[in-house]
């Protein structure tokens, strides 16, 4: 059986703007308007604008929502003051990752969780099932929210432009309702690129009316239409995972160096509790493999799959890789045995189609922005 | 798009010159190509003294999301690659019928089933 892809709210604007277009998770997505590189950097000098309605979002409401969370995820979002997010993750019974999320605590008993779009179902799935016991409602509102992001130096000057919201008061991983273009939103100050910049949550009816608003504003600043491509090496630049590939049922968040968003010290029991505990033990004392970052000496690029290898044996395994834009060279995220993975090791190279290539190990991220 | 009417074309992608007085063509790959593959960061070609076969693989191109072969569209020996192309990749997305092409060959074979341009733009949609 196959299902056509999902359309978002701004598909004939994706499609008037000539985008190429691609199948992500079920949904038909722009991957790119014109050249990625350009979007890419774009983002990194200037702005770019993105259509992110795949994402999905579910909303908890109810006097026992926070402990409902709290028991469901890994972090203590009970803990998190209204108008603030975080970034958690929610886990099996065995420790693995289910999904990584962004939860937003809207209100004293409202909180959304937002999924990425591959995991959307399993994500509502379980958290309907685990808040079965609190009193607490747990919504599909999937079909209620368009997401629109403006990320990149110049943004908080365009989105200041077509909004009123106190911009300046609002931090990093913060959320706050208001209007923007007239269109009403919630305004939060996140993102998936390693710049500064905004994710605005909107009825999809609003959406066409927010881009364009969004375009005009931003087209003295440079702003440009942005694909999931440059979105995916803005990411990896970043050293920020991608579900799918850093993050899988099959690796914990201690695995991933991500540990420090299991909240052990927090009130009662969660999903994953025990397991965990003991990959954390183990990360401490026998880390199997590490999450690292490497940069190629040549210009052949590392793909995701592809081996990492040292000495003539296989010392581990690329999860993402591409041709960055900022570095001008080939990078990668892999995991790699721990004998291998301190920065700066020598004769580490990844075998690309049959040809040993030589990478330098290098700490995440590979692009931090300068504040 | 439009695909120069002078060059002919393989169904994988390839344009190929109309040969010189020594038998020589010039061989890149199209614009709809280059457009599917997005921005191309690394090429590489065949080395100059090659065979290269019909229908073959001769070597392979990076974009940012994928790597392609690169299929040979005839056979003959590879005289010449362009080293504008190895130096700056984005040729071959900015001109790819023209400063972008990516080797020349001399001619001992070609395939009977090379396309014009008018059937490789209803080929190619």
């Amino acid at each position: 059986m196959t299902v056509a892809p999902r359309r978002t709210a701004l598909d004939a604007t994706h499609r008037a703007l000539g985008a190429t277009m691609t199948d992500f998770a079920g949904w038909d997505m722009p991957l790119r308007y014109g050249s990625e590189r350009d979007e890419h950097l774009a983002v990194r000098t200037r702005a770019g604008l993105f259509d992110l309605s795949h994402m999905g979002e579910i909303t908890l409401t109810g006097p026992q929502a926070g402990a409902a969370l709290d028991f469901a995820l890994v972090g203590n979002l009970s803990a998190l003051a209204v108008g603030r997010a975080r970034y958690t993750m929610i886990c099996n019974a065995e420790g693995g990752i289910l999904d990584d999320l962004i939860v937003y605590r809207l209100g004293e008993q409202e909180f959304m969780v937002v999924a990425n779009a591959s995991n959307a179902q399993t994500v509502l799935d379980a958290l309907t099932e685990r808040a079965a016991g609190f009193d607490t409602e747990v919504r599909d509102d999937r079909d209620d929210y368009a997401l629109i992001a403006v990320q990149g130096p110049a943004s908080p000057g365009i989105l200041k432009s077509v909004t009123d919201a106190d911009l300046d008061g609002l931090k990093y991983y913060a959320g706050l309702p208001g209007t923007v273009a007239g269109v009403p939103a919630l305004i939060a100050r996140t993102g998936y690129t390693g710049e500064d910049g905004f994710e605005l949550f909107v009825a999809p009816a609003d959406a066409e009316k927010l881009w364009q608003a969004l375009t005009e504003a931003g087209a003295a600043a440079g702003l440009v239409p942005c694909g999931l491509s440059c979105r995916d090496t803005l990411r990896l630049e970043a050293g920020m995972p991608l579900y799918g590939h850093e993050l899988t049922t099959a690796t914990t968040p201690f695995d991933a160096g991500l540990g420090r968003v299991v909240k052990f010290d927090k009130q009662g029991d969660f999903v994953g509790r025990e397991a965990l505990q003991a990959a954390a033990a183990r990360a401490e004392t026998a880390p199997p493999r590490k999450l690292v970052g490497l940069v190629a000496a040549g210009r052949r690029v590392p793909r995701a799959g592809y081996q990492v290898v040292a000495g003539g044996e296989v010392v581990g395994e690329v999860t993402s890789g591409a041709p960055s834009p900022t570095l001008g060279k080939p990078i990668a995220i892999a995991y790699v045995d721990a004998a291998h993975a301190t920065p700066g090791t020598e004769g580490v190279a990844v075998d690309i189609r049959g040809s040993h290539e030589a990478y330098e190990v290098v700490a995440l991220p590979f692009y931090k922005r300068e504040r | 798009m439009s695909n120069p009417q002078h060059l002919r074309y393989s169904k994988e992608h390839e344009w190929l010159s109309a040969t010189d007085e020594n038998g020589v063509a010039t061989v890149g790959i199209t614009e709809f190509a280059a457009n599917a593959l997005g921005d191309v960061v690394f090429a590489q070609l065949p080395a100059v003294g090659d065979t290269v076969t019909a229908g073959e693989t001769c070597g392979e191109l990076e974009s940012t999301k994928s790597v392609s072969d690169l299929y040979a569209p005839v056979t003959g020996e590879v005289i010449e690659t362009n080293q504008d192309v190895v130096d700056d990749p984005a040729l071959v997305n900015s001109a790819p019928f023209e400063g972008g092409w990516l080797f020349k060959v001399k001619i001992t074979d070609e395939p009977a089933d090379l396309l014009t341009a008018d059937e490789y733009t209803d080929f190619a949609g």
